[in-house]
């Protein structure tokens, strides 16, 4: 992809509104009008955000047609793909950390690790590690 | 990160409803990692992005309870998280609501449930609900700002050399 391309499509993502109409249209196409009624905005605001999606080739409108819906272009629903890739991976981060934390536990350091300095001191232990201490895992 | 035990984290966003679905499983029994996700000495150790210093303000672990917990960087709270722990029910079941204070009028109900998946082994899946779409996919994209400065970055760098 050209830097030009690149850097159209970062600036038309960079803003909330504009992230907002792609997810909007990834799940169905829609016209200027009925966007304009979901945000509360005036059509020719939409119209502005949309010129901007549409120039960055994320979104596009048939010419023909009398409503003219806006389209989302098939690489920004490869996108809304990578959003969740990004946010799988960032669970995924958290998970692997939390692997290694089992890892190391053992059945019995309930009472002997100490409380994180941000806990609060008169904490009560919950009271289901008590009921099932001892039972089979 | 490589992923030490080889097991895949799903997420799941139904196009047409206000949810996350993430199922992992782990090389521990239900009661083990049941504790990993309410004791706050072990929460502390794997929540927070590696890149940020998480420290639990308050913390009690019980149904009806309450939790804040915070992200510093250099000594400087840069976002905080509070909600109930709606259920705590040992082993098998923990439903919490979740607000990130820098949208205060947002709230998820997450709902984690904690299965046995065979060979000691426990599968946990995590239901986010929130109020809608919109919502749900400023979720989903939240790491893309990171990923828009990132860009940018990478384009200033681009532009310098040129």
């Amino acid at each position: 992809m050209a830097v030009d391309q690149l850097s159209r499509a970062f600036v038309a993502l960079a803003d909330p509104t504009r992230r907002d109409i792609v997810a909007r249209l990834s799940v169905r196409d829609a016209t200027v009008g009925e966007l304009a009624e979901s945000y509360a905005m005036s059509m020719q605001a939409v119209s502005k955000h949309l010129k901007v999606l549409e120039e960055a080739g994320l979104v596009s409108r048939s010419r023909d047609a009398q409503r003219r819906p806006c389209h989302l272009e098939p690489q920004a629903l490869d996108l809304m793909t990578s959003w969740i890739e990004r946010y799988r991976r960032r669970a995924e981060e958290r998970f692997s950390r939390l692997d290694a934390v089992l890892a190391a536990m053992d059945d019995t350091d309930a009472d002997t690790t100490p409380a994180s300095p941000g806990t609060k001191a008169d904490e009560p232990r919950p009271t289901w590690a008590e009921k099932n201490e001892g039972a089979p895992s | 990160m490589t992923s030490t035990t080889g097991h895949e984290t799903r997420i799941e966003a139904d196009p047409t409803l206000p949810t996350i679905r993430i199922v992992r499983e782990f090389n521990a029994p239900q009661e083990r990692v049941f504790r990993a996700w309410i004791e706050p000495h072990l929460v502390s150790r794997w929540l927070g992005p590696q890149d940020l210093d998480m420290k639990i303000d308050t913390w009690e672990a019980r149904t009806g309870g309450h939790y804040r917990y915070s992200m510093h960087r250099e000594g400087q709270e840069v976002a905080a998280f509070y909600g109930s722990f709606h259920e705590v029910r040992p082993a098998t079941r923990l439903v919490q609501t979740f607000t990130f204070e820098g949208v205060p009028d947002g709230v998820s109900l997450d709902t984690a449930v904690f299965e046995p998946a065979g060979e000691g082994r426990t599968r946990v899946t995590v239901l986010s609900v929130v109020d809608n779409l919109v919502a749900r996919d400023a979720i989903l994209a939240s790491g893309m700002e990171r990923g828009v400065v990132e860009g940018y970055r990478k384009l200033d760098a681009l532009l310098a050399a040129s």
